[in-house]
């Protein structure tokens, strides 16, 4: 018998494991990510490498996924795309995911005004079209990595917030929190030690899903041209440069829009698992 | 029920407040300021002409006293004058509406009737082959950019199989019913997809729920057939939730037109506003945005009645 007590996230990893799609994901996603992030090393090409007497090839074991317009490698292009787009993915959604705590704790906590005033910002934030607004900033700045991510992830906090500010709200007044504040700790110590920690499985199926939510997001914009700007390539600006061409060089279309697909698959499985994993009580259908 | 919508209609107009506010601060941070759009052109301008058209549009007031003129002249219906066009905003927008309408309308018809059937198969049939597809099926419609599905269909069915227009809304010269209900096609999918992934799961798991429950067993036990339990007893209260969520999804469905207008070249609002952008015509978004905000804010209020003329249980007093 192992009846030992395992740390938490010993179990929740535990659990993920018996989750079949959830594991072949987190590899899929992991390789992927890999693949990307040593795009340098292993992308047979440069990524800006034009050579003009082998354009719009289909594709064979030169050029796995074929060449575009300027000739350049899709398959070198696509593993950098993935840098790019699986950087603003996570990036925005861990702003997103903070912001959203911090507000869902403020106002779980505090309740009274700071509550009502937290929760009315969150309603007028939910009642904006969020992609026409998302068109609308983006449109304003000079769009950069680092700026896509903080867009992305400034408008994607307020379903984190509700979340949180509801767990909040029913552990405010648990036993294990009335011992802490009487033993003298602080607001801040409260929430962040003892509240928080019980309600990371919400945060972390949320923060999950977001990442593909994210990717998908950046991708549309890109796709309408207001992403990251070429030359760097990420898998929206390339499906948006292959729109001009998709009944000549199908190619183009299909394997960067695969990549997306792949990846916010994966990205969902896993949050399918985790949430599994991470919720105790009920074994979701 | 009245008293419940009158309070409701009330809580809206300080989210309405907020709303205007985001809106206008939106406006004031415009790259440029209004006048951007005058001079992006890159015609000459000198200082006394810019001053004179910054009085026109009443930018040189101080921003408070923009805003309440700006909040007053919403109220009254005036969502002020297109840089590109020079229309009445409000003019074009009503004039693009009713396409994004039908368009929503159809693609909504659409993905709640594929939902509820395959939601229903799905529960019935647990675990069965059909079940395995259909959450397969859930699972990819939800991964899927809405902007890619849509070059694909183009591909396939426009370029591949010749079987589909792939842009407008009616052949050049052509005004038959038919042909019009050819453009819808397309665009009407790609927008129902994710619903129809997303539904049908929703419904599928409220489904399974209800099914058992003590009055299905007793349906049961009564002798009635298996297709009346489903059928009356068990779907109708499975319903309840997933006809929320689909009122609130109305609302998501106004975002997920903008791309399908605009690859599908589809002359709605949705397609309006992305032209808009690329023009730098402020007063022309601002009053898209506001549209669209103001249909949420619709919606969730039908998502609220909805769900509370359904659900016997649920009482608003």
């Amino acid at each position: 018998m192992t009846d030992e007590p395992r740390s938490p996230a010993a179990e929740i990893w535990r659990q993920l494991r018996r989750h079949k799609p959830a594991m072949v994901s987190l590899v899929v996603f992991l390789v992927i990510a890999a693949a990307c992030l040593a795009a340098p090393v292993i992308a047979p090409y440069p990524f800006d490498a034009i050579n003009l007497t082998g354009i719009r090839q289909a594709p064979s074991l030169h050029h796995l996924m074929g060449t575009d317009d300027l000739g350049r490698d899709l398959f070198t292009r696509v593993l950098y795309g993935g840098r790019i787009s699986i950087l603003i993915g996570i990036l925005s959604a861990v702003l997103g995911t903070g912001l959203g705590t911090l507000v869902g704790a403020l106002a779980g906590y505090y309740g009274g005004r700071i509550d009502s005033l937290l929760m009315r910002v969150t309603d007028v934030a939910y009642a904006i079209p969020a992609l026409p607004l998302l068109i609308v900033l983006a449109s304003y700045t000079q769009a950069g990595v680092g700026s896509m991510a903080v867009i992305i992830g400034l408008l994607s906090w307020m379903g984190t917030a509700r979340v949180v500010r509801g767990e909040v709200l029913s552990l405010r007044s648990a036993v294990f929190v009335e011992a802490a504040r009487a033993l003298g700790a602080s607001s801040g110590r409260i929430i962040g030690r003892h509240i928080l920690p019980n309600a990371v499985g919400p945060i972390v199926v949320g923060a999950t899903l977001a990442v593909g939510n994210a990717i998908i997001v950046e991708s549309s914009l890109s796709f309408l041209g207001l992403g990251v700007q070429p030359p760097i390539p990420t898998w929206g600006n390339l499906l948006q440069d292959a729109t001009s061409t998709m009944a000549t060089n199908p190619w183009l279309t299909i394997f960067p829009g695969l990549a997306i697909l792949v990846v916010v698959l994966a990205v969902n499985f896993l949050g399918d698992g985790l949430q599994d994993a991470l919720d105790p009580t009920g074994r979701s259908t | 029920m009245t008293a419940y919508i009158g309070r409701r209609l009330l809580q809206m107009i300080p989210l309405m407040f907020g709303i205007s506010l985001v809106l206008f601060a939106l406006i004031q941070a415009a790259p440029g300021g209004p006048e951007g759009a005058l001079l992006q052109g890159g015609r000459m301008v000198d200082a006394r002409m810019l001053d004179a058209y910054r009085h026109r549009l009443g930018v040189d007031k101080p921003v408070p006293e923009q805003y309440v003129r700006w909040l007053g002249a919403a109220l009254s219906g005036h969502l002020g004058v297109s840089y590109s066009s020079s229309q009445p905003v409000s003019k074009m927008i009503l004039e693009r509406l009713p396409a994004t309408l039908e368009l929503m309308g159809v693609s909504f018809l659409l993905a709640a009737l594929a939902a509820i059937a395959l939601g229903i198969f799905s529960a019935v049939k647990q675990y069965s082959a059909f079940d395995f597809l259909g959450t397969g099926f859930s699972f990819l419609g939800i991964a899927m950019p809405v902007f890619w599905f849509a070059l694909i269909l183009q591909m396939v069915f426009g370029v591949w199989l010749k079987w589909l227009p792939i842009s407008g809304t009616h052949t050049v010269g052509a005004t038959s019913f038919s042909d019009h209900m050819e453009h819808l096609v397309l665009p009407a999918a790609v927008l129902s997809l994710r619903y129809i992934a997303g539904w049908s799961r929703y419904l599928r798991s409220s489904l399974l729920g209800v099914l058992r429950a003590d009055y299905v067993r007793t349906a049961r036990a009564k002798g009635l057939p298996e297709r009346v339990v489903v059928g009356v007893h068990a779907v109708r209260n499975a319903l309840i939730p997933v006809v929320s969520v689909m009122a609130l999804n109305l609302a998501d469905l106004f975002s997920g037109a903008v791309i399908t207008e605009t690859v599908f070249a589809w002359p709605g609002i949705g397609r309006m506003f992305v032209q808009a952008m690329l023009a730098r015509d402020y007063p022309l978004l601002m009053g898209i945005l506001l549209l669209g905000s103001v249909m949420v804010l619709i919606f969730n209020l039908v998502a609220d009645v909805v769900y509370a003329a359904l659900d016997p249980r649920i009482r608003y007093d």
